[in-house]
């Protein structure tokens, strides 16, 4: 097996044992720890997959602007104590429909069509990378990304306006 | 190179966590925790589309799913705040005053 394979099985099995936990521990303190080693596994996915970019922008957004908010909010919440566990009819419930769409999911990967590769800029990995996502952003999709910063603006706006003290 | 199904695999394993975490948590920063892990998963495909048709239109798109993300937690934790002041609970069972 080449190398690079085996850190994908690696990151990947780490990765989905992490979000097990997020969703399994009571604190939510551990969950968002253990949702910054998940998002720190896809950020090394994403470098194995010549996106060295999106790389950083993960670590860089996840693991650290929306890590930073979560903990945040857990400290200004109290943590509730002595919760009731969630009803056993309603966890089988949503296994069942997760389940369901797992197995939906995995038989359409099976009979999907095989694909063919399609004409469009050629991946470059390391700093060359950075340079041709920048020019792709900058340049053919330059409308999205001003509509995406407006977006952003929005949502600070909104975020501001929604956490505020009421007088 | 590694296989375009296995990262799919990944990806949906990912997914189905987030999605359970999401229906059976109460604990509103958690379900939050959760949508997160959902939207990695759908970047991951992104990525891993894009590797394998060797476009860079995946990644780019990844960009505006982070951006996305951003300011979806961003107002999230804001109305969970909202909700703790007016509330004093952040737990989804205990917040039903849509439900008629």
């Amino acid at each position: 097996m080449a190398p690079g394979a085996v850190v994908f099985y690696l990151l990947a099995s780490l990765c989905v044992v992490s979000a097990v936990m997020v969703i399994t521990r009571r604190s939510p303190v551990h969950a968002a720890l253990f949702l910054v080693l998940a998002f720190f596994c896809v950020a090394g996915i994403y470098i194995l997959l010549s996106a060295e970019f999106l790389a950083a922008v993960q670590v860089l957004v996840y693991a650290g602007g929306i890590m930073v908010l979560f903990l945040f909010v857990i400290m200004l919440v109290p943590l509730e104590t002595a919760r009731t566990p969630p009803p056993v009819r309603h966890v089988a419930v949503s296994l069942l429909l997760a389940l369901l769409l797992a197995a939906s999911l995995v038989s359409y990967f099976w009979n999907a069509p095989q694909i063919t590769p399609a004409e469009g800029v050629p991946l470059a990995s390391g700093l060359g990378n950075i340079e041709t996502v920048g020019m792709e952003l900058y340049q053919r999709y330059i409308l999205p990304f001003e509509v995406a910063s407006v977006l952003l603006l929005v949502a600070m706006i909104g975020a501001v306006v929604l956490a505020r003290k009421q007088t | 190179m590694i296989p375009t199904s296995h990262l799919l695999v990944f990806s949906l394993a990912l997914f189905i966590i987030g999605m359970i975490g999401v229906l059976t948590r109460r604990n509103a920063i958690i379900i939050l925790m959760g949508i997160e892990l959902m939207l990695n998963s759908a970047n991951i495909n992104f990525i891993a589309f894009s590797s394998q048709l060797s476009d860079l239109a995946g990644q780019i798109f990844s960009v505006f799913t982070i951006v996305v993300a951003a300011g979806e937690v961003a107002v999230g934790l804001a109305i969970i705040i909202a909700l703790y002041r007016n509330k004093d609970t952040i737990n989804v069972d205990e917040i039903n005053i849509m439900k008629g």
